[in-house]
C-alpha cells in the first residue's frame, strides 16, 4: 500500500485530489490536512510516501512546512501559485499541478512518480538482500540521486532521491518573499514564527545557527551563508564569520583589540565585528 | 527647463511698454536739464535701448544658468558688470554722435554719468532679481509637478500590484473549486460559474468611474464573499449591516474592495479557525462611515504601526482624493482587526 497525505486549506481542492485518486487503487489517502501544522503532525505520524501540497496556506506556507519536516516525503505541489514562480522549482519537486488541473495531467504526475518510486523500491529490495542490516520496510531508496551530489552520511542513503530533491527545493524557495519576512523554527515540539525584525543577531553554533530574539534564542538547522543570502542585506550584515546582526538593533560600536570592533545592541549584547565586517557595517549604516 | 518670461506674449508687451515709458520719462527729465528736444530724445532712446537689450540678455541667460542660493553674489557681479558695459557703450555712442550737434553735450555727459550709472544699475539689478525669482518658482513648480506625477504613478502601481497579488490567485482557486464541484454538485458548480462571471464583469467595467454608489459596491462585494464561501466552506461567515441612508451615498471605486480583500487575506487565508468578516456601513454627519472587521492570527501576522496591514496605499489614496490624513483608522482588540474608513460626501451626489 502506498500512503499519501493531502495538505490544502480548501476542502474542495482536497476533494478533487481524492476524486482523481480513485482510479489509483494502490494509493491510499491516510489523512487530509487543512494547514501546515496539521500536515507536519500527520507526516510524523503516518510517514507517507507521497504528499500533495498546496503552497499558499494559513500560518505557514508549504515551503516552510517542508523545512520543518525531517526526512520529507516525495512532494507533488497542487497550487494556483503563478507559473513563473513555480518554474524555479520545476527540477526539484516530483511535479507540480497548476490549479485547476485535469485528470490526465494528474495521472501523468502520479505515473511519473510511481515509476521513480517502484524503481527505488526494487533497488532497495536488492540492496536489502545484499545488506541484511538495512531494515526491510524502508521505502524509497535512492538510485536516482544525482551523480556527484554531496550525499551526507550513509544513513541518509535510502531517502536521497526525494530528500535531496526536497532539500534543493527549499534552497530555492528560501528566496520567495514570505521567507524573507520571517523564519519558522521548531522549539520543544512547538512551531514558532519569528518575524525578521524581531531578530537581534544570528550566531553560528556548530551545525546550527542560533537566532537571538526578544524572546530568547532559537536554533535552526541552516548555515550562516544561507542566512546571509536570504536576509535583506540592507538590514542584516555579516559582521564576522560567525555573526550576522540586525543593524536596527545597533546602539554603538566600540573599538576592540586591534583591527576589530564590538557592536553593542539595544539588548546589551556585544557582537564581534571583524575588520572586513566593519567595512560592510559602515557601508550599510551610511558612515 | 523653465520658459523665459519674455517668450510669453503678455510679458513681452509689458517689457516693451516699460521701456517706452522709461524713454519718455528720461526725455522729459533731460529737457528739464535744458537739453534740446532732439538731443534729449536721441540720448534717451539710445541709452534705454541698450539697457533693454541687456535686460533681455540677462533674463534669457538665466534660463540656462540659475545660481544656487549660496551663489547670489553672482547676480550682483553680473549686474555691476553689465552696468559698467552699458555706461561705457552709452558714452562711446552718444558723445561722438551728439557733441557734433551741441558741443556742450560732452560736458553734460561727464557730469551726468554717475547718475546714469546708478539708474542703469537699479534697472539691470531689478530685472536680474525678477528673472531669478521667476525661474526659481518655475523650477519649483516643475519639481512639484514631477513629484505629484511620480506619486500618482506609484499609487497606481501599488494598487495594481495589490490587485495582481490577489486576483489571479483568487481566480484560479475559484476555477479549481468549480472543477471539484462539477462531478459531485453540478448545480452548485453552475451557480459558482455565474457568480464568478458577474464578479469579473463588474471588475472590468468599474475602472473609469469617479464614484460609485454604496449599494452597488456592496452587491459586488457580496458576490466576492459568496465565492470565497464556496471555496472555504463553513469556515467563512459574513455579516453585512447598512443603514438606509448610507445606501445612496457614494465612494471612490476600488476603495472598499482592497480593504475587504485585505480582511480576507489576513482573516481567512492566514487563519485556520472559523472566521466572521463583518462590514458595517452607516451615514454620519454627511460622511459615509464603513468599518470592516476581521480576526487575525497574532502569531503569524502582526499589524504594523499606523495604517497597518498593507492599508497604507488606501490611506495615501484617501489623502490624495480628499486632502485629509484621518479618513482611515484602524483598531486592534485582541485578535480582531477593524479598519474604519470615512468618506466625505460632497454636494454633487449620485452618479448617473
Amino acid at each position: 500500500m502506498i500512503k499519501a497525505i493531502i495538505i490544502d486549506d480548501e476542502p474542495l481542492a482536497r476533494m478533487i485530489v481524492q476524486e482523481y485518486l480513485q482510479t489509483w487503487s494502490q494509493i491510499t489517502v491516510v489523512q487530509e490536512c487543512g494547514d501546515g501544522f496539521e500536515g507536519i503532525k500527520a507526516i510524523q505520524q503516518h510517514h507517507p510516501d507521497l504528499i500533495f501540497l498546496d503552497i499558499q496556506m494559513p500560518k505557514i506556507n508549504g515551503f516552510e512546512m517542508l523545512e520543518l519536516v525531517e526526512d520529507p516525503p516525495a512532494v507533488i505541489f497542487t497550487t494556483a501559485f503563478d507559473e513563473y514562480a513555480i518554474r524555479a522549482f520545476e527540477n526539484h519537486a516530483v511535479d507540480y499541478l497548476l490549479k485547476p488541473f485535469t485528470k490526465q495531467r494528474f495521472d501523468k504526475a502520479i505515473g511519473k512518480w510511481l515509476d521513480q518510486y517502484t524503481a527505488a523500491q526494487a533497488a532497495a529490495g536488492a540492496q536489502n538482500a545484499a545488506d541484511p542490516r538495512v531494515a526491510s520496510g524502508t521505502p524509497a531508496a535512492g538510485t536516482s540521486a544525482p551523480a556527484g551530489s554531496s550525499s551526507p552520511s550513509p544513513d541518509d542513503g535510502p531517502t536521497i532521491s526525494s530528500g535531496e530533491k526536497t532539500r534543493q527545493l527549499l534552497e530555492t524557495a528560501a528566496h520567495s518573499p514570505a521567507q524573507q519576512q520571517r523564519i519558522v523554527v521548531k522549539t520543544g515540539g512547538k512551531i514558532k514564527i519569528i518575524p525578521v525584525e524581531d531578530i537581534h543577531y544570528l550566531e553560528a553554533s556548530d551545525d546550527y545557527v542560533k537566532i537571538h530574539t526578544h524572546n530568547g534564542a532559537f536554533l535552526k538547522n541552516k548555515t550562516m551563508n544561507y542566512f546571509e543570502q536570504v536576509l535583506d542585506p540592507t538590514h542584516f550584515v555579516r559582521t564576522h564569520r560567525s555573526y550576522i546582526l540586525n543593524v536596527q538593533q545597533v546602539t554603538r560600536i566600540d573599538p576592540y583589540e586591534k583591527d576589530s570592533h564590538l557592536c553593542i545592541l539595544q539588548s546589551g549584547a556585544a557582537v564581534p565585528v571583524s575588520k572586513s565586517g566593519y567595512v560592510k557595517l559602515k557601508a550599510v549604516l551610511g558612515l | 527647463m523653465a520658459r523665459s518670461p519674455l517668450s510669453i506674449g503678455r510679458f513681452l508687451l509689458i517689457f516693451i511698454s516699460w521701456w517706452l515709458i522709461w524713454a519718455f520719462l528720461q526725455t522729459i527729465l533731460l529737457l528739464g536739464f535744458g537739453l534740446q528736444f532732439g538731443l534729449a530724445l536721441s540720448d534717451s532712446i539710445v541709452s534705454n535701448t541698450l539697457v533693454a537689450l541687456s535686460c533681455g540678455f540677462v533674463s534669457n541667460n538665466l534660463q540656462y544658468y540659475l545660481p544656487k542660493k549660496e551663489r547670489y553674489w553672482y547676480i550682483l557681479f553680473l549686474s555691476i558688470g553689465l552696468t559698467i558695459l552699458i555706461t561705457i557703450a552709452c558714452k562711446g555712442i552718444l558723445v561722438p554722435l551728439l557733441s557734433r550737434l551741441d558741443p556742450g553735450y560732452t560736458n553734460f555727459f561727464s557730469r551726468s554719468w554717475a547718475v546714469r550709472f546708478d539708474i542703469i544699475f537699479l534697472q539691470v539689478g531689478c530685472m536680474t532679481i525678477l528673472s531669478v525669482l521667476w525661474y526659481s518658482s518655475e523650477e519649483e513648480q516643475q519639481q512639484l509637478q514631477r513629484k505629484t506625477d511620480a506619486e500618482r504613478l506609484a499609487k497606481e502601481a501599488e494598487l495594481f500590484k495589490l490587485r495582481q497579488q490577489l486576483a489571479p490567485h483568487f481566480l484560479f482557486n475559484s476555477l479549481n473549486s468549480i472543477s471539484a464541484l462539477i462531478v459531485s454538485r453540478p448545480e452548485q458548480a453552475r451557480k459558482m460559474i455565474q457568480q464568478l462571471s458577474d464578479f469579473l464583469r463588474s471588475n472590468l467595467k468599474e475602472e473609469e468611474q469617479q464614484s460609485v454608489l454604496l449599494a452597488e459596491e456592496l452587491q459586488y462585494l457580496e458576490l466576492y464573499l459568496d465565492i470565497e464561501k464556496v471555496r472555504f466552506g463553513h469556515r467563512l461567515s459574513t455579516e453585512i449591516h447598512r443603514d438606509e441612508d448610507s445606501l445612496v451615498m457614494t465612494l471612490p471605486p476600488m476603495l472598499l474592495q482592497p480593504i475587504v480583500e485585505n480582511a480576507i487575506k489576513f482573516g481567512l487565508y492566514d487563519t485556520t479557525e472559523s472566521v466572521t468578516i463583518s462590514i458595517d456601513a452607516r451615514s454620519e454627519d454627511n460622511h459615509l462611515v464603513i468599518s470592516v472587521t476581521n480576526p487575525f492570527d497574532p502569531d503569524t501576522s502582526r499589524p504594523k504601526q499606523g495604517a497597518g496591514f498593507g492599508l497604507t496605499s488606501i490611506q495615501r489614496r484617501l489623502y490624495l482624493l480628499f486632502a485629509r490624513g484621518d479618513l482611515l483608522q484602524t483598531r486592534i482588540d485582541g485578535n480582531i482587526f477593524t479598519a474604519i474608513v470615512r468618506i466625505p460626501q460632497h454636494m454633487t451626489t449620485t452618479p448617473t
